[in-house]
């Protein structure tokens, strides 16, 4: 029902880009609604072309992939936050499975609300398993973009510039908080608020192991940010400062206490990069 | 941007403080100055949980020459445990074991050390002997909140609180509130009239359930209880003194006074399974000032409902709005901030203001405020667990003491859920 929305000159960049070979029918590579497992809650993906970004002078090969048009919401994270845990692994692969965020303390929301807002000041790590149980639950490969899918995803997508504010909820227009998810204009691939709203977790390709806490990046603007500031080139890292109001040590990782303006969004890989499959977060309690 | 320590922040942080960071504004003070010296801050840890180890943290990082020299705690796997995670801060941090102390008495070992800064961060219902010995040994102290589970705990207290001062002990509270910036700015304002008088205000703690551990085969009633701490009232005071604590403390700052009335109501209606103890998982009071202005409180540990923590408080001119991110002030004299300006962790900064005081020679004494906003979370517990109104004079005067005399490890009821008025 969303075709209609992905613009010609997208399909046609498909045609010989990086990954093609794994695709299926060029036909299954199409927007598609999934379900929250367990839920009534569903979200939409769209495809992303493959192709080369080229942002920093170093050209990188970009496979394609599927794209949440939006940021994930509360809605979305709840039916994994809150469901039962799995009882203790009996097998020696079972220290694999997938782990759920402690309680949060107070209000995890910040007073901003729930609903189709999207998730906020939630690690890197509880994105990851997010994305991992997503995954397991559906049986379909989710997980955070790399930076480079994400800008691609961006770039790809750009439209001539608009109306100030038609696109992204910055300091300029959001009123010092987040919004929900899809109130402003898509890009032309079906994508909104990957400009503003809040900035969003990606995987860093020159990093593997995902063991430490800190730094990890974040991309795109957000509602804190001057809406010069929110663009496709928008990075920042995360650090220790944006769990500063947590007085347990050690610190949750699964919560911040200061990252309101950092969400995340989701991919699905066409076909998945081999560097990529099994990836996990490894941080415990006990990592630096 | 490559640079980890100014990328995280946000870009309104990054422009307000140019990327400067708050260590680093920490680590200005040449060091060595305070290192060893007299002025030398000696930590003892009396409670060895997340909390404890978090405020032993915090403290290391508010100033230079401070040194952790002693742990307690009832338990020895949290001795444990904290003396490996509190590796990474190195020397300022290596306890030997001969001032590692387990067991119910614990504390006064801590304290007998060689320590002139003891940190209290055990469950609250052990709190008021804690600060008894601790202040009678002649120690400064960071104590958590709150500060006693019962009248009598009060009574005691608010006697430590007229001991220090006499002694000259600073004593520091873990109201981190009053230490952050944006409560500090909006209690001015007030006292500046910016609301007028102050008519009525509304306190919120409303969140989601906490932890539980599992009991365990090896473990006595005793045990069992003081590790799932939150869901005995005896330890915790119940949640609307351990946690909403915070906002009530809030209320009565601006006010400038604590209540003199509650009335209040509560109950026990989804953590009802035993292993949550007997604690309700909500409670509404109506507070009374001497003003004749009131405080309608609400606080929850339910699951899958409403959530906000946060204070509003009105006057006759504006009304202000304030949590621990965000602060405003609207009507004629509107105003508004928010907490991401990099200024320091609250819980850092009220070691930073402790530890100043103690080695500026004005001694802090918070402990006479926390006792009061203390005070004002239990007598509206009371008014929730019998239904009665309950006035100020009677929950300083009761004689209901929770906590036991003598305490050892082994048997221990737990008493009934309270049921509000007369039997149906």
């Amino acid at each position: 029902m969303r075709m209609g929305r992905l613009p010609a000159v997208a399909w046609t960049m498909l045609a010989g880009t990086a990954g093609a070979s794994a695709w299926g029918a060029e036909a299954d590579f199409a927007p598609y609604v999934e379900t929250v497992p367990g839920s009534s809650v569903r979200f939409e993906m769209v495809p992303v072309p493959g192709g080369t970004l080229d942002a920093t002078g170093r050209p990188v090969a970009v496979a394609p992939f599927w794209m949440g048009v939006h940021e994930v919401t509360w809605d979305e994270y709840e039916r994994y936050r809150t469901g039962k845990p799995k009882p203790p692994p009996a097998t020696p692969e079972g220290v694999d499975a997938v782990t759920r965020p402690t309680p949060p303390y107070a209000d995890e929301s910040f007073g901003f609300g729930k609903g189709r807002q999207p998730v906020i000041s939630i690690t890197h790590h509880a994105a990851m398993e997010y994305a991992r149980w997503l995954s397991e639950q559906t049986g379909r490969t989710y997980r955070l973009p790399t930076e480079a899918e994400w800008e691609h995803a961006c770039r790809a997508g750009a439209t001539e510039t608009g109306p100030p504010g038609e696109r992204a909820w910055t300091a300029g227009n959001a009123d010092d908080r987040p919004h929900p998810v899809a109130r402003k204009k898509p890009s032309a691939l079906g994508l909104h608020d990957l400009l503003g709203n809040v900035a969003e977790w990606t995987l860093d390709r020159e990093r593997d192991a995902y063991t430490t806490r800190y730094p990890h990046p974040v991309r795109g603007g957000s509602y804190e940010d001057e809406p010069a500031e929110a663009t496709c080139a928008a990075r920042r890292l995360s650090d220790r400062w944006w769990s500063r109001r947590d007085p347990q040590h050690p610190q949750s990782i699964w919560w911040h206490t200061n990252a309101t303006f950092v969400g995340f969004r989701l991919v699905r890989p066409l076909g998945e990069d081999r560097g990529l499959e099994g990836l996990r977060s490894r941080v415990t309690r006990e990592s630096p | 941007m490559s640079d980890a320590n100014d990328a995280g922040r946000s870009r309104r942080e990054f422009l307000m403080t140019g990327g400067a960071t708050l260590a680093a504004g920490a680590l200005c003070v040449p060091r060595g100055v305070h290192a060893a010296g007299s002025d030398e801050i000696r930590i003892g840890l009396v409670g060895c949980g997340g909390r404890g180890r978090g405020a032993v943290a915090d403290a290391l990082k508010a100033a230079p020459g401070v040194r952790v020299v002693a742990l307690g705690d009832a338990f020895a796997d949290r001795i444990a445990e904290t003396v490996a995670r509190l590796a990474e801060f190195g020397d300022k941090a290596a306890v030997p074991k001969e001032r590692q102390f387990t067991g119910l008495d614990a504390f006064e070992k801590v304290i007998a050390s060689d320590v002139n800064y003891v940190v209290l961060a055990t469950p609250p219902g052990f709190r008021p002997r804690h600060l008894q010995a601790a202040v009678a040994a002649g120690k400064n102290v960071f104590t958590e909140k709150p500060v006693a589970v019962d009248g009598p705990g009060i009574r005691a207290v608010l006697a430590v609180h007229e001991e220090a001062v006499r002694k000259g002990l600073a004593v520091g509270a873990g109201t981190q509130r009053r230490h952050q910036k944006g409560y500090l700015e909006t209690m001015e304002r007030i006292r500046d009239g910016a609301l007028g008088e102050l008519v009525s205000a509304r306190a919120y703690w409303n969140q989601g359930g906490l932890w539980r551990k599992d009991r365990q085969p090896d473990w006595t009633d005793l045990e069992w209880q003081m590790r799932n701490w939150l869901y005995f009232t005896w330890l915790s005071g119940d949640h609307i003194v351990e946690q909403h604590v915070h906002n009530l403390d809030a209320v009565n700052w601006a006010m400038g006074a604590h209540p003199v009335r509650a009335v209040g109501m509560g109950g026990r209606q989804s953590r009802t399974d035993p292993a949550y103890g007997h604690v309700y998982d909500h409670f509404a009071i109506d507070y009374e000032y001497a003003s004749g202005a009131h405080m309608m409180s609400m606080c929850r540990q339910i699951d899958g409902c409403e959530k906000r923590v946060a204070e509003d408080l009105v006057g006759t001119k504006g009304r202000a709005e304030t949590s621990s991110e965000r602060w405003s002030i609207s009507g004629p004299h509107a105003w508004r901030r928010r907490e991401d300006e990099g200024e320091a962790s609250p819980y850092v900064q009220e070691h930073v203001d402790l530890i100043a005081s103690i080695r500026g020679g004005k001694p802090l004494a918070e402990l006479k405020d926390v006792a009061e906003s203390t005070l004002t979370a239990i007598m509206g517990r009371m008014s929730a667990y019998t239904g009665v109104a309950v006035t100020w004079e009677e929950a300083l005067a009761s004689d209901e003491s929770l906590v036991p005399d003598r305490l050892a490890f082994g048997p221990m009821p737990v008493p009934p859920v309270a049921r509000p008025g007369t039997p149906a």
